[in-house]
């Protein structure tokens, strides 16, 4: 063998060294993006799931409330048309990068929620309401309901920020716009949104 | 000099972020000197048999004030941290009571919203606690509350813990004796040279062993409690803000 061969032959191998180590520590790193993503949508479709769970409250609310002589109309009626906008607007796990769509989501369930947190102060007006037991309970669904959302976001904002800094920080920031992992959105906290309406017997 | 001062301040700085979310010792917890010691022994008896029989834990806790926290915000944490329940069936219930500020709520852990949705929960706030809160009854009020709890949650899970949480068993302690001869007898073998291998190796199974045990619920250590207190220790359940406030 030249020693010429030999230099080639040096380098090779520490080139082949380099790649390989560049290429497992990438593959590590996508490895964990993958379930960081797989955290996200976890999450998320908890977060789903109890928004779910307070619009199926809806229905059974308003029935209650109806039946209440002279209950006032456009508090229901109310309800039930922000329980339809949410009804309309889906948003996949897909889709949490694009943050107009967040924004549509959480537009449309922040108006549930109020003309809900209205329906309540409406119903202390109505003694009837508050002894019926059938009431009572839903209310108590409710607010848990609501508590449960709460709880929920913050798990969910938890692990999109995870999420959000593991794809941007250098250079882990590379593999991540290779292989295509964007930054995701979250729930801008409004004034007052964290807070569960209170609802005092 | 400065290592002292450090020293000093440590114990302080643990203990104030103890305050804001206590760490739970026992099953019955009771931060206000309102239940008697043989009170509080009977609920940490019957919830320490509760949970060993069903695997269900259920933790009760009074403090004086909720110190401004909100009561959702207070629970789900202290709920969280103290990791009630068992990492399995997240089969944790928290009833907390804030004396002074007259407050109450049951947080429930994922696995037992089935068994004790908000509705029933609050149906226990407002039907079997408020009337004995009401008269100042606190004893009666909380008993009567947990009961409730235990009825609802009844037959939901069942223990997988007794077989499991023996610790140093039989089993172990054969292990353990084998890994001893057979390592003694490669010692032998090798007749005294480059023989630390094997003389690491069931130190190293060992410590795996242990930190299996340690890792495990660990609520088995009833050593460490005194006289008739069974004491608590979370198995990892997570909760979701289920369950139900109340107020008296």
């Amino acid at each position: 063998m030249s020693k010429g061969l030999k230099i080639g032959l040096g380098i090779l191998a520490v080139v082949v060294i380099i790649v390989f180590l560049v290429i497992s520590w990438a593959t590590s790193k996508y490895n964990n993006f993958v379930g960081l993503n797989e955290g996200v949508n976890q999450a998320w479709s908890q977060v789903e799931n109890v928004y779910q769970r307070r619009a199926d409250l809806v229905p059974n609310l308003v029935a209650t409330v109806k039946g209440v002589a002279n209950f006032e109309k456009e508090t229901y009626t109310a309800v039930t048309e922000a329980r339809a906008k949410v009804g309309q607007i889906k948003l996949s796990a897909d889709q949490l990068s694009d943050p107009q769509a967040i924004q549509q989501f959480q537009q449309a369930q922040d108006g549930l929620s109020s003309a809900l947190s209205r329906l309540l102060v409406v119903s202390e007006n109505y003694p009837q309401l508050k002894a019926n037991e059938n009431f009572v309970q839903l209310q108590a669904q409710l607010e848990g309901t609501e508590n449960r959302i709460t709880v929920e976001r913050q798990k969910f904002t938890q692990v999109v920020q995870e999420y959000n800094t593991a794809i941007k920080r250098f250079p882990g920031a590379i593999v991540a716009n290779f292989s295509g992992f964007k930054e995701k959105q979250y729930f801008k906290a409004q004034a007052g949104s964290e807070v569960a309406p209170k609802v005092q017997f | 000099m400065k290592k002292i001062i450090i020293l000093f301040l440590l114990p302080v700085i643990i203990t104030n972020a103890q305050i804001e979310f206590p760490i739970l010792k026992y099953y019955a917890n009771d931060f206000t000197n309102t239940l008697s010691n043989s009170e509080l022994s009977t609920l940490n008896n019957s919830l320490k048999i509760f949970d060993d029989s069903t695997s269900n834990q259920i933790v009760f806790l009074m403090t004086s004030s909720l110190n401004g926290y909100s009561l959702e915000a207070f629970t789900y944490q202290t709920a969280t941290r103290n990791k009630i329940g068992s990492k399995k069936n997240n089969n944790g219930v928290l009833f907390y009571v804030a004396k002074d500020d007259r407050k109450m709520r049951i947080e429930v852990g994922y696995g037992l919203e089935g068994a004790l949705p908000d509705a029933l929960a609050s149906s226990i706030l407002r039907n079997e606690v408020r009337p004995y809160f009401k008269q100042g009854d606190y004893y009666l009020g909380i008993s009567d509350g947990l009961n409730a709890i235990i009825a609802a949650t009844k037959g939901e899970y069942k223990t997988e813990k007794s077989k499991k949480e023996k610790g140093f068993g039989f089993p172990s302690i054969f292990f353990i004796i084998l890994i001893l001869i057979i390592s003694s007898i490669f010692r032998k073998g090798r007749g005294g040279k480059g023989g630390g291998g094997a003389g690491i190796l069931p130190w190293i199974i060992l410590s795996s062993m242990g930190s299996n045990r340690g890792s495990s619920y660990g609520s088995g250590s009833s050593w460490g409690g005194s006289g008739g207190f069974g004491g608590f220790s979370g198995g990892g359940g997570s909760f979701g803000g289920g369950g139900s406030s109340g107020s008296w």
